[in-house]
């Protein structure tokens, strides 16, 4: 029952080596926090398990009968989306593109998808509005619905939180914690935050040049990367 | 005003203006439909620089001298299409740079080819022409519009069928691919048509001014519209409505046709732009 199995990955692009020997693993319910430094590979990982990049040795698998176009994602905000005129519901909506298969238009039902994972982000009165005239919390929730109209089983977030102020921060992690919690979506998130993976993950994958790291969260605070932060933590 | 209304009615009364009426209209209709896609990707570029290629390609077509023009003209400039479409996504400094030197060569070896193999006495009238249109959007054949068309069905089809994707696409191509829309396919699909657009445009407006028929209707839409529906549907009524008077104007005050219509853009956009200033504190 595993959704996701990589085993002993060697990771890069155009023939560069990011990072070697990864093997975790994603168990349905799981809240997987992928952390490590800036370059250490987090992004290409990710890129991987999207199929969008082949990993140069070992292998992902999907497991469970879990499909590309059931996995949600949320990149990273782009540039060209900053001042790009599309109203919420547009955005939302574009989720549910590859939903039901390659028809070219969307459906009752993928109207119905993204009403109903708007309401469940609490956006439904903005959906006239014009992204670019959003918050940055609110373009992220808007995103986030986005990935919902695609996830059924599993969402991969790369670094939800990033450029948020702390309260929208906070508001992020809580709501990506009650889609893990009350809905039962799978979650693998990367974050440099280390603080927050060790208040909301299950699991964590800490991503090292040599050495990387994956277990769940008791026997991550008990390694020496695990010590530091919670010694922080405490101090 | 009865005198311009009579003139006009007048000049309609000659197939060549229909013609001419038409065709302006569709390729203007095209061109905003494309625009609003390559302005948001940051994609404007790829526009402008075809313009040129079409331009060294005419120069090549009017010497290599086949039945029709167009069919020299189109392969020339949907091939450099692709590899402008390549070269700009693997790295953006090269990118630039490839596309001025692709740009500037075409301008040299097209006007350097028109010059060496010069079929007319009048060097300089062909050039002007060619780069900021000419009467030939007034000496159109039947078979020419016809092409146009066929043309702006297709790309009009294209658009419609295609519409979910290419927002998706054009919004986030990292989110499409990575829920399996594969943007490549799209993107090159976008430049193909681009660049089919343009040498059809260029009989309008002339190859230097064909990127303002892009460009234009897609940013005036932006200053006021938010949603990218509203956006699309406002580039193409604005585009149809410029080209339309362009074309009158210069038919009425005898000016060149593709400048005319360029400036009527620019106008639209001033007007646009300072509603927008207007309204700023109000939305």
């Amino acid at each position: 029952m595993l959704l996701l199995n990589a085993q002993e990955l060697c990771l890069g692009y155009e023939g560069k080596r990011v990072a070697s020997s990864i093997t975790f693993c994603v168990r349905p319910g799981d809240y997987l926090f992928i952390v490590g430094e800036n370059g250490s590979g987090k992004s290409t990982l990710m890129k991987t398990v999207l199929g969008l990049l082949s990993p140069i040795e070992g292998e992902i698998t999907l497991g469970d009968g879990l499909k590309h176009n059931e996995i949600g994602y949320l990149p990273q905000q782009t540039v060209v989306q900053r001042d790009f005129p599309a109203s919420v519901r547009e955005v939302v909506l574009s989720g549910c593109l590859k939903r039901s298969g390659p028809c070219l238009f969307y459906t009752r039902e993928d109207k119905e998808c993204a009403a109903t994972n708007m309401e469940k982000l609490g956006i439904s009165a903005l959906s006239k509005h014009c992204y670019r005239e959003l918050s940055g919390g609110q373009q992220q929730r808007v995103l986030l619905a986005r990935a919902l109209c695609a996830a059924r089983k599993i969402l991969l977030l790369d670094e939800p939180v990033a450029g948020l102020d702390p309260k929208a921060a906070m508001d992020m992690y809580q709501i990506i914690k009650e889609l893990n919690e009350k809905h039962g979506l799978t979650i693998v998130m990367i974050s440099h935050d280390v603080s927050a993976a060790i208040k909301y993950a299950s699991h964590i994958l800490h991503i090292k040049e040599n050495s990387s790291f994956f277990g769940n969260k008791q026997d991550y605070l008990e390694t020496d990367m695990g010590k530091n932060f919670s010694n922080i933590g405490e101090r | 005003m009865d005198i311009m209304i009579d003139k006009l009615i007048l000049y309609f009364e000659y197939p060549f203006v229909r013609y001419a009426l038409i065709v302006s209209v569709l390729i203007s209709l095209c061109a905003s439909l494309l625009g609003v896609p390559l302005v948001l990707k940051r994609f404007s570029f790829i526009g402008d620089g075809l313009s040129h290629v079409a331009f060294g390609a005419f120069a090549v077509a009017v010497i290599l001298n086949p039945i029709n023009i167009m069919l020299i003209i189109a392969p020339i400039t949907v091939f450099c299409a692709i590899l402008l479409l390549r070269t700009g996504q693997n790295s953006k400094i090269k990118g630039d740079a490839s596309l001025a030197i692709l740009s500037v060569s075409s301008l040299a070896i097209g006007y350097l080819l028109m010059n060496v193999f010069s079929t007319s006495p009048n060097i300089s009238g062909d050039v002007c022409a060619t780069l900021f249109g000419s009467t030939s959007i007034l000496t159109l054949s039947l078979l020419d519009v016809w092409i146009c068309i066929i043309m702006s069905i297709f790309v009009i089809g294209i658009f419609l069928l295609f519409y979910n994707r290419i927002f998706s696409v054009t919004f986030d191509e990292s989110f499409a691919t990575a829920t399996g829309t594969k943007a490549s396919h799209y993107n090159l699909l976008i430049a193909v048509v681009t660049a089919l657009v343009i040498v059809l445009a260029m009989n309008l407006v002339g190859a230097l001014l064909v990127s303002a028929l892009i460009i234009f209707p897609a940013i005036t839409a932006m200053r006021i519209f938010k949603s990218f529906k509203g956006v699309v549907i406002c580039a193409v009524i604005i585009s149809v409505v410029c080209s339309t008077t362009g074309l009158l104007i210069s038919i009425l005050a005898g000016t060149p046709v593709g400048s005319t219509i360029v400036v009527t853009h620019l106008c639209i956009f001033a007007i646009f732009t300072g509603v927008k200033q207007l309204t700023r504190g109000r939305i």
